[in-house]
């Protein structure tokens, strides 16, 4: 019998680095059949700046300003694991008080990091709408950014021991009264979003990656735990304070691109309990009530203590990285943000690794879209959460 | 018969200054070609003011203010830029069917119009086949689309000229049974007929009461005519750049976006005249005359019964618009597969148990179905 040939020659598309859904600078070269894609190769280093080369040779006080140009929409973790590192390896302790300041912040990083990936993945779906929305609560974290640390994005905050000012009056009641207004908000995008049968109809099932395959290709954070597995470095390494807080590590058994919603969605609710817990415990409470205390008791009161310094000393501009390497790691909001540093005695680190989550994480991107439409390239791509920055460093 | 003959009142006047009755009715003839061409320009620029107020009220903006009262002047702003910018067609463009696609769409869009009635006497020409016309010229525009995006030599284009062609091809059946319909109940494809018959009783007449299901149908399948959210797959803006329009800019680029928002006047004043009756008003007002005594053939009573008419038609063609424009900024986008399957399989049958059942009542209740 025969039969029309009607199958077409297949088409190459180059999508980026300059496409309106790319995120910033990736490039896709998607092979399409009609609407289906066949093949799918990402090709990075447009937004490549010799990150880890940068960093050896400059002081970890010089290097600081950079590193908030990884991710430069979580901007508070890559600052913490900028400092965390060289902590650890010369064991400087970290003042209580300092700690709690450093896990709010590092919450409502989160929670504006979330907030951002919401407007952006809906918007790569079709909504434009809610991307303004998040914007407006997006807004007032980066204000009290702004309050505590002089700067909206590149905050430059932390520092080897501590942070690098106390929180400054009135601080606390502001960050207590944008938490209360937060989460209702978040039921407010819940009801516009999560229920919509277009959304759910291009979310539900789609990019699914099973629990051994998650594991084997090494993703982590919400792309880890959206697919059934309870990691969270937070309780995993217990670093800072977080053991001394209430809350439960949130994941998603499905999988898919709506699991990873939901386990987003989710964690800003929990992120935002977080922040109000260490508000409440937090040595000394706010800075107008630890500066009374410490005028009515006295130089010597306890008030004077470890505990309650924002610094444990001031970071000298010579501070040496001592001699060794290890691989610390915190739970960014992409996933896990690592850096393997090699000292050697120097004040330039002599080797400064940076594992950042979304590259890893876009790996697996190739294995989902094929077979899949045009239009789940960009839902499979904003379900992973990308940044650029921190992809090419 | 009431109504404004505007023709036959002019060329009375002419014929009577001295005239020939030839030469009254040639200078008769570009004036409503002349007018509707400025018409459905107007209507589409307020769809575009309104997609931005209505955007910007739903995202918390405030959108354009300071070129004129309420930023009204943006419209002729954006068309002054369109007008005087730089044509810039792509280096291995095909130079004809790059400027003929537009132009097709344009065209196919404003040809429409000439039977879209504003009130008795007041359109263009009463054809008999007046649906048929409608759907039969605007189903030229995905020629043109398919042309652009052919002519662009860029794969983008290529792609959206090749869903909108899908598109259109799979929602102009649902559309047309949907109108079927209502000219089976209303035993004429005019346009005229079919507002005329659901005047009787006001508001109780429209055809939406007797056609509910039709009314969705065809209220789902013109937005996807009209490429709006949530069917906007030829131009979606984070899958293909803007589909079809890629590469275009300045003038022809205008004619793509004038021509979309006067496709969508074009839908809102098809859905009023199917199935809100028109330019009748909520209730009938030509009883109303009878009861305070004003003889239908007063000038000045058929004046202000022709006002009412258009405003009453206007106000339902931007009540659709309106509801258009929040719908493109509250929903995201169906896949194209997604957006096929609602066509095939549910509009067309659908669509076809609405023309049988419309068939069945007819013959059951001619009274009420038009027998």
């Amino acid at each position: 019998m025969v039969m029309i040939e009607t199958k077409a020659e297949r088409m190459v598309i180059n999508m980026g680095p300059h496409h309106p859904s790319m995120h910033g600078v990736l490039r896709l070269i998607v092979t399409l059949d009609g609407e289906n894609v066949v093949d799918c190769e990402p090709v990075l280093g447009y937004l490549h700046r010799s990150m880890e080369k940068i960093a050896e040779n400059r002081t970890i006080i010089q290097y600081l300003p950079y590193v908030t140009r990884w991710d430069y929409l979580a901007t508070m973790f890559t600052e913490a694991i900028t400092v965390n590192a060289p902590e650890k390896l010369a064991n400087v302790p970290v003042p209580r008080r300092a700690s709690y300041i450093r896990m709010i912040m590092l919450e409502l990083s989160r929670i504006a990091s979330h907030l951002l990936w919401l407007g952006t993945f809906v918007a790569d779906i079709g909504a434009q709408t809610p991307f303004f929305y998040v914007f407006r609560e997006r807004e007032m974290i980066y204000d009290l950014f702004e309050a505590a640390t002089g700067m909206r994005m590149m905050h430059n905050y932390f520092r080897i021991g501590g942070v690098a000012a106390d929180l400054p009056y009135g601080w606390v009641d502001k960050c207590e009264d944008f938490c209360h207004y937060f989460l209702p908000m978040v039921d407010e995008y819940e009801r516009l979003v999560t229920n919509n049968p277009i959304f759910r109809r291009r979310v539900e099932g789609l990019g699914t990656i099973g629990r051994e395959e998650a594991i084997n290709w090494g993703l982590s954070g919400p792309m880890l735990r959206g697919s059934g597995i309870k990691w969270d470095l937070r309780k995993v390494d217990h670093y800072e304070l977080y053991d001394e807080l209430d809350w439960d590590v949130q994941w998603d058994t499905g999988g898919d691109c709506l699991a990873r919603y939901f386990v987003r969605v989710r964690e800003m609710r929990e992120s935002t309990k977080m922040v109000l817990q260490c508000l409440k415990q937090m040595p000394g409470g706010s800075y107008e009530n630890l500066e009374a205390q410490r005028m009515q008791a006295g130089p010597k009161s306890e008030w004077n203590s470890m505990d309650y310094q924002f610094i444990s000393k001031k970071p000298s501009p010579t501070f040496k990285v001592p001699s060794g390497e290890h691989y610390v790691r915190v739970e960014a909001p992409k996933g896990e943000l690592g850096v393997y540093l090699i000292g050697e005695d120097n004040v330039f680190p002599w080797r400064w690794k940076i594992r950042p989550p979304g590259f890893i994480n876009l790996q697996v991107l190739p294995q989902l879209v094929r077979g899949m439409k045009i239009a789940d390239i960009m839902a499979i791509l904003g379900s992973v959460d990308i940044i650029m920055g921190e992809v090419d460093r | 018969m009431g109504g404004i003959d505007l023709q036959r009142s002019l060329v009375e006047v002419l014929t009577g200054a001295g005239l020939s009755s030839g030469a009254a009715k040639a200078i008769w003839m570009p004036l409503p070609m002349i007018l509707i061409v400025l018409v459905v320009t107007v209507g589409a620029l307020v769809c575009t003011w309104l997609e931005r107020k209505i955007s910007a009220a739903a995202q918390q903006r405030i959108g354009p203010e300071y070129a004129g009262p309420f930023g009204i002047l943006i419209p002729v702003a954006d068309v002054a830029k369109l007008v005087i910018k730089q044509g810039t067609p792509p280096a291995k463009s095909d130079p004809l069917l790059y400027t003929l696609g537009p132009a097709i769409v344009f065209i196919s869009v404003f040809l429409c119009f000439l039977v879209v009635p504003f009130g008795q006497n007041l359109l263009i020409s009463n054809i008999g086949t007046g649906i048929f016309f409608v759907i039969a010229i605007s189903s030229i525009a995905p020629i043109g689309l398919l042309m652009a995006g052919y002519a662009s030599n860029n794969k983008y284009s290529l792609l959206g000229g090749l869903r909108a062609a899908a598109q259109s091809i799979s929602y102009e059946i649902p559309l047309a049974l949907a109108a079927l319909a209502i000219a089976m109940m209303s035993n004429s494809l005019s346009t005229i007929d079919i507002v005329s018959q659901q005047a009787d009783y006001g508001l109780l007449s429209w055809n939406i009461l007797r056609q509910p299901i039709g009314f969705v149908i065809f209220v789902i399948a013109a937005l996807a005519e009209c490429e709006r959210l949530p069917f906007d797959l030829p131009e979606a803006e984070e899958e293909l750049v803007a589909g079809y329009q890629t590469e275009y800019t300045g003038m022809r680029f205008a004619l793509f976006y004038g021509g979309s928002y006067a496709n969508l006047v074009l839908a809102g004043m098809l859905v009023s005249i199917l199935y809100l009756g028109g330019w009748e008003l909520p209730f009938p007002i030509d009883q109303v005359g009878d009861m305070l005594g004003i003889a239908p053939s007063t000038a000045w009573w058929q004046i202000i019964t022709a006002m009412l008419g258009i405003t009453a038609i206007l106000l339902k063609t931007y009540f659709f618009v309106f509801t258009a424009i929040l719908l493109r900024w509250s929903v995201p986008r169906v896949r194209i597969d997604q957006l096929l399957d609602l066509g095939w399989k549910f509009l067309l049958p659908i669509g076809l148990f609405n023309l049988l059942l419309t068939a069945a009542l007819k013959l059951a209740l001619p009274s009420w179905f038009g027998g």
